[in-house]
């Protein structure tokens, strides 16, 4: 084992680090930028970081990419990760699904008009995916796909669509024929979100931001040279952005956040219940540890997913445990942090201790982690049959024609 | 960045991993739980002569010096076998005090029998209940000669050679004593794990050299820092095995008209036991690295990964019982063998508290 870089991925890290240091500086957010704002910035800098050289990494020279540097792609990540630009996720959906969903299934001509944009931050992607009826369950979706001539309509709502109200372009899952089984009725489409019929509307989140939409879909005339896979044959499709969701989530915002830091700060000048120095305190300390060695685990894990990268192998199913384990321990040191601070700790300031407003963003956001990408319950599921082998749930909808099953009330 | 066993470490476990499965670990724990033998002779004697127990003892004195990586691929595979032999007494514990402390003439004269498995060593550390604290230490040396009494002494019953930690002059060392020499007493303990083999141990005016180098306390931890790295590996092998069973046995039992691994009930619990080894085992690559290296993180690294090794085997062989259902708390069913040796290797070099709270010091110091 060898847990330093060779020497080419230290001169890579070096030339990133650099790079990041010295160029970075222009990409800062102000404390109260808007929401548009800060996807201008972010738009900048992934066109910048494409000018570099940056972008695409592990991705095809046909559309700018590199293809086979997906170790300089994790790389660029760490070196970036304290970086504001590091917590704005809105070019993952791109980079991390669109496109690898377009390589998987779609035609030339669509990586063409789309895969560059993609990668320079000039097309912003959603996924129209989730449905008021269908979240988990995602094959219950209910959104019509109806031919008319050379194109599709489409009529319905979607719903938890991050990046809405700036996307350029969307993935769209919709049931194109109702009278077959579930799985098999569906159809993918790519979306210009400018088409007419689209409406997104945000949503408030119970933290106070809006990062979700609801995307309401009224007769929506979709060319059908816009259809990724067969007529029918969209769960297919779908599968692979839901396993490039998965991995691409391994790097993202809700597995780089912990507060382990702002948890140490914090005790290091609090006091336990007993008025000792609290960073003594055996509770404290029991707690802290539990969590450091997952937080530790998550990252080594990282490494044993570059280790396989780097030699050319596919990750196993490692990957996948970050999200769900990082996200439930993330709400309940939120939860943790405040009462440390006591009285204190139910007042939200901004402008006043930093450490406890962190571990506060911590407790309004995990709950809408724990949910992203999939619950972790689904996550578990998963794990414990395409890891362990074990037998599928009995699903009593699964060969039943969609429209004769029975609906939520 | 390579955070893997190499090819040929993997080969090696490999190789290691049949000569086990002639030799059933888990018989071998029955039979100390019955009171047959108190650990495998013959497999203790296979592993000598095909130099299992020589790999990170260096050439010069009659191991192999292939590292301390390759100690803990053979510390997975005996954790995951389960088997009755003192592995990490001698080989981990006795022999490392020796390397890390000893004279070259201590060296020489203990280490090749150690390497052989022709003599077993234990460590003798705790004086009584509680954590490891250089306060705690009562057994004293005077004149090279200690009094005092060892408790629960991890394969005490079977060990020629104990290491020890006594006071001079005030200050924690570690010491070399015979056990079967003057002035040494040994009495077995009933384990929570048979197949340990402790002791209590007392010394009246016992002979014992001092291995000088120890450097006090400081010493000592760095001793139990390193062992607990390949303990460690220990403990995510028994917790894999422990998984693998659980997994079959929710494969195999039928109820309410089909296996209960298709409830979720049972899967989100062994996905639970999954997640917590991949977590240990990638907290124990990177301590198995920091330990070949002697990085400066080794004892952050050591902690965490003693930590999540020893919370990932206690959930595994807890939940390996759950599955189970009511033949799990039978004595004949093997369940228990790993929920004893679960508990063993918890505690063998101080509890979890105890890790925890140096972790968060480790933590608190670099930050």
């Amino acid at each position: 084992m060898d847990f330093e870089d060779t020497p080419e991925e230290a001169a890579f890290r070096a030339e990133a680090r650099a790079w990041i240091a010295s160029t970075g500086k222009r990409f800062v957010p102000p404390p109260d930028a808007t929401d548009a704002e800060i996807v201008r910035i972010a738009k900048a800098w992934q066109a910048a970081r494409a000018d570099a050289g940056y972008a695409g990494l592990g991705l095809p020279a046909s559309i700018g990419g590199r293809p086979g540097a997906l170790i300089e792609e994790i790389i660029f990540l760490q070196e970036q990760a304290s970086h504001p630009m590091a917590r704005v996720e809105i070019m993952t959906l791109g980079t991390g699904m669109a496109i690898p969903t377009i390589l998987a299934h779609g035609k030339p001509e669509h990586l063409e008009k789309l895969g560059r944009s993609t990668l320079r931050g000039d097309t912003i992607w959603c996924q129209l995916f989730s449905e008021p009826g269908a979240g988990s369950d995602l094959a219950g979706i209910r959104t019509s796909a109806v031919r008319d001539g050379d194109a599709w309509i489409v009529n319905g709502q979607k719903v938890w669509t991050s990046g809405a109200l700036f996307a350029d372009w969307g993935l769209l899952i919709t049931r194109s024929d109702p009278s077959q089984p579930k799985h098999r009725g569906l159809t993918y489409f790519l979306l210009d979100m400018r088409t007419a019929g689209v409406d997104v509307r945000p949503l408030k989140q119970l933290g106070g931001r809006s990062e979700f939409n609801e995307v309401f879909l009224t007769d929506v005339r979709i060319p059908d040279r816009l259809r990724l896979g067969e007529i029918n044959g969209g769960w297919k499709v779908a599968i692979t952005t839901l396993s490039n969701e998965r991995l691409a989530l391994t790097g993202d915002a809700a597995v780089g956040r912990n507060l382990i830091a702002p948890l140490l700060r914090l005790a290091s000048r609090t006091r336990a219940a007993d008025g000792r120095p609290l960073l003594e305190d055996s509770g404290f300390r029991e707690r802290l540890a539990s969590y450091y060695v997952t937080v530790a685990g998550i990252d080594h894990i990282g490494a044993r997913i570059s280790t396989a990268l780097s030699r050319g192998q596919n990750p196993g199913s490692e990957a996948a445990i970050g999200k769900m384990t990082l996200t439930r321990w993330l709400q309940a040191m939120g939860t943790f942090g405040m009462d440390l601070a006591g009285i204190a700790g139910c007042i939200v300031d901004r402008d006043g201790d930093p450490d406890l407003f962190e571990i506060q963003q911590g407790f309004f956001l995990a709950p809408g982690y724990r949910m992203g990408g999939g619950t972790e319950e689904i996550g578990k599921n998963i794990l414990a049959e395409r890891v362990l082998g074990l037998p599928p749930d009995i699903r009593p909808d699964k060969d039943a024609p969609f429209n004769t099953l029975p609906r939520s009330s | 960045m390579n955070l893997d066993f190499s090819d040929e470490q993997k080969a090696i476990k490999g190789e290691l991993r049949r000569v086990l499965e002639a030799h059933p670990g888990v018989k071998s724990a029955r039979d100390a739980l019955e009171g047959r033998a108190p650990f495998d002779k013959a497999l203790w004697r296979t592993l000598g002569e095909l130099g299992w127990l020589s790999v990170s003892i260096p050439e010069d004195h009659g191991g192999q010096g292939l590292g301390s990586e390759t100690l803990c691929c053979v510390a997975e595979e005996i954790g995951r076998s389960l088997a009755a032999v003192p592995f990490a007494s001698s080989v981990v514990l006795a022999a490392e005090a020796v390397l890390l402390a000893g004279s070259e003439a201590q060296k020489r004269k203990s280490l090749p029998a150690l390497a052989s498995g022709e003599r077993i060593g234990a460590l003798a550390i705790a004086d009584s209940a509680g954590p490891l604290l250089p306060q705690s230490i009562t057994t004293v040396c005077r004149d090279g000669h200690l009094t005092g009494t060892k408790i629960g002494v991890t394969h005490g019953m079977i060990a020629n050679l104990l290491v020890t930690v006594a006071l001079r002059d005030g200050e924690p060392e570690l010491f070399l004593v015979e056990a079967d020499g003057d002035g040494v007493e040994r009495q077995p303990q009933t384990g929570v794990d048979p197949s340990r083999a402790p002791a209590r141990i007392s010394f009246r005016n016992a002979p014992a050299q001092a291995l000088g180098a120890t450097n006090g306390w400081n010493g000592i931890r760095r001793l139990l820092d390193r062992a607990a790295v390949v303990v460690a590996f220990e403990q995510l092998g028994t917790a894999d095995a422990a998984l693998e069973l659980a997994k079959d046995h929710a494969l195999n039992r039928r109820a309410f008209g089909r296996p209960i691994g298709s409830f979720q009930a049972i899967k989100h619990k062994l996905a639970d036991v999954y997640i917590a080894n991949e977590l240990a085992r990638s907290n124990a690559y990177y301590a198995a690295w920091a330990l070949q290296a002697d990085a400066k993180s080794l004892p952050l690294a050591s902690a965490t990964a003693r930590v999540a090794a020893t919370e990932a085997l206690e959930r595994a062989a807890r939940e390996l019982i759950q599955v189970h259902g009511g033949i799990g708390v039978t004595w004949e069913h093997d369940c228990h063998l790993y929920y004893r040796r679960a508990q063993h290797l918890a505690l063998v070099l101080g509890g979890l508290k105890e890790w925890q709270h140096r972790l968060v010091a480790e933590l608190a110091r670099a930050a």
